[in-house]
């Protein structure tokens, strides 16, 4: 067997999929024009797939605050966050998250996929056990693996399969970790948070929440699902990125538990890894004021997404299961769905086409993330692309 | 390693009941190859087999079945484990 050989169905799924589009891999935004608009294939394009919640990588501030770090320490710090990667920016960041957060430890990381890689490698290892939910991020499994944690999936958003699995592992020297997302990536739904922390106190099991798309979103001060479900307190690990509602790339743990700084001793990812760029915390310290000062953006965000989700709703879509600033749109059939998102682009939106196995249903999914940088004018422009299709729905 | 003839049967019926294809279903059958089980279809399975015998199953042993046997076997060990 060759090397490459195990790659076959890869590349027989690319040439089935190339027959339905030939831009589908190989879109480029050849210029950036906003937060909202760039050009593709030389056409204008509105974006409505970008996970760029609150319009913050075009915030004069943010641009201002990146080239600032950028002249003053460089493009680089050619080190490791536990050698000589550590700069003030970084503490500092790490400082603001805590105190926004109301957590008393928070630790950066170079990217939101490496926060959870550098925590679940660590923190549970093989005599634990990890119960996730099925829809989890890939970083969250990708983490749990390299621990080599017994990791157990439950039903999505299904508190009655948790609590069984919870039931038949549960003993009294196993450290159990439950482990869900503030906002899905997919399907744009909230896990049932409350419900959650009822079981994890009842089996005294640890609580992870990957905010990832939830920070800036959720929550009346935008500290994300745990604020707005009223349950901050009960969870003992809150990860974000700075890669979407922050508009910057980097990550982060959160927790009242002091011994998680003996992760940046123990976290291999986190201690050989280079620290996030001056630039890149910088800007997300910047985006991270902005967000606590400007509530009204989140407002502005959720306008244009129930406003997106209602005018949707009017024809025979089939969405995700309530409102969210991330809106799927379900396909059942693959060559449709290529159709439609073909479709989009040709009127000038572009959202995100996920095809099986990152759909949590089997099904393709074309996915909306709307933002507060977005008019009202594009969103109503963004129902008319999706009007223009909706006889592949 | 001969698994339970008890658990290998239940199995197999819980197999016939997901599987609409009319392909005989042995110890032997290889649940990708054979059953063409999709990773949906496979956690749908999954959850009725553990309901089955009231186990959980970590997902790290998926990567070690590959066949009915495999699986039966896997349920045997983890009997023992969680009982």
């Amino acid at each position: 067997m060759g090397l490459f050989d195990k790659f076959q169905k890869i590349k027989q799924s690319l040439e089935t999929f190339s027959q339905y589009s030939d831009s589908f891999f190989n879109v480029v935004l050849d210029e950036i024009i906003s937060s909202t608009e760039a050009i593709i294939n030389g056409r204008h394009t509105i974006l409505a797939g970008t996970n760029n919640y609150l319009g913050m990588p075009h915030r004069k501030e943010c641009i201002e605050a990146a080239c600032s770090a950028v002249r003053e320490m460089g493009t680089g710090t050619t080190g490791s966050r536990m050698a000589n990667g550590t700069y003030g920016i970084h503490v500092e960041l790490e400082r603001a998250l805590s105190q926004f957060l109301n957590k008393k430890h928070t630790i950066v990381f170079t990217t939101g996929y490496s926060a959870n890689l550098s925590v679940l490698s660590t923190l549970v290892g093989p005599k634990d056990i990890v119960l996730l939910d099925a829809d989890c991020h890939a970083s969250i499994y990708d983490g749990c693996r390299l621990g080599g944690v017994q990791v157990y999936r439950f039903k999505h958003n299904d508190v009655n399969d948790l609590e069984k699995r919870l039931k038949r592992l549960s003993k009294p020297d196993t450290n159990i970790l439950i482990a869900v997302e503030g906002l899905y990536s997919m399907l744009g739904d909230r896990a049932p948070l409350r419900e959650i922390v009822a079981l994890k106190r009842e089996f005294g099991a640890y609580l992870l929440v990957d905010e990832a798309h939830s920070l800036g979103v959720l929550g009346e001060k935008g500290r994300g699902l745990a604020e707005e479900a009223g349950v901050e307190e009960d969870v003992d690990f809150v990860i974000g990125t700075f890669s979407k509602s922050l508009g910057s790339v980097g990550g982060y743990c959160s927790s009242d538990l002091e011994e998680i700084e003996l992760l940046r001793f123990a976290s291999r990812p986190y201690v050989f890894t280079a620290s996030s760029s001056p630039a890149n915390i910088a800007a997300a310290r910047k985006a991270l004021e902005i967000i606590q000062r400007e509530p009204e953006l989140r407002e502005r965000l959720w306008d244009n997404a129930n406003l997106l989700y209602e005018r949707l709703s009017k024809h025979p879509f089939k969405l995700g299961p309530s409102p969210s600033p991330i809106i799927p749109v379900r396909f059942s059939e693959i060559p449709r769905a290529f159709e439609a998102w073909n479709g989009l682009l040709e009127n000038g939106v572009y959202v995100n086409m996920v095809l099986p196995p990152a759909t949590p249903d089997g099904s393709a999914l074309l996915r909306c993330s709307l933002s507060a940088a977005h008019t009202t004018d594009q969103v109503e422009k963004i129902a008319e692309a999706f009007e223009s299709i909706k006889h592949l729905a | 390693m001969k698994p339970d003839q008890k658990i290998l049967s239940t199995i197999i019926d819980i197999l016939r009941e997901h599987v609409s294809k009319d392909v005989p279903i042995t110890a032997d059958t290889d649940l990708e190859a054979d059953l063409s089980i999709d990773s949906l279809k496979s956690m749908e399975i999954l959850a009725a087999v553990e309901d089955a015998f009231d186990v959980s199953v970590p997902i790290n042993v998926l990567s070690e079945v590959q066949t009915v046997k495999d699986l039966a076997t896997q349920i045997e060990k983890l009997l023992k484990e969680q009982g």
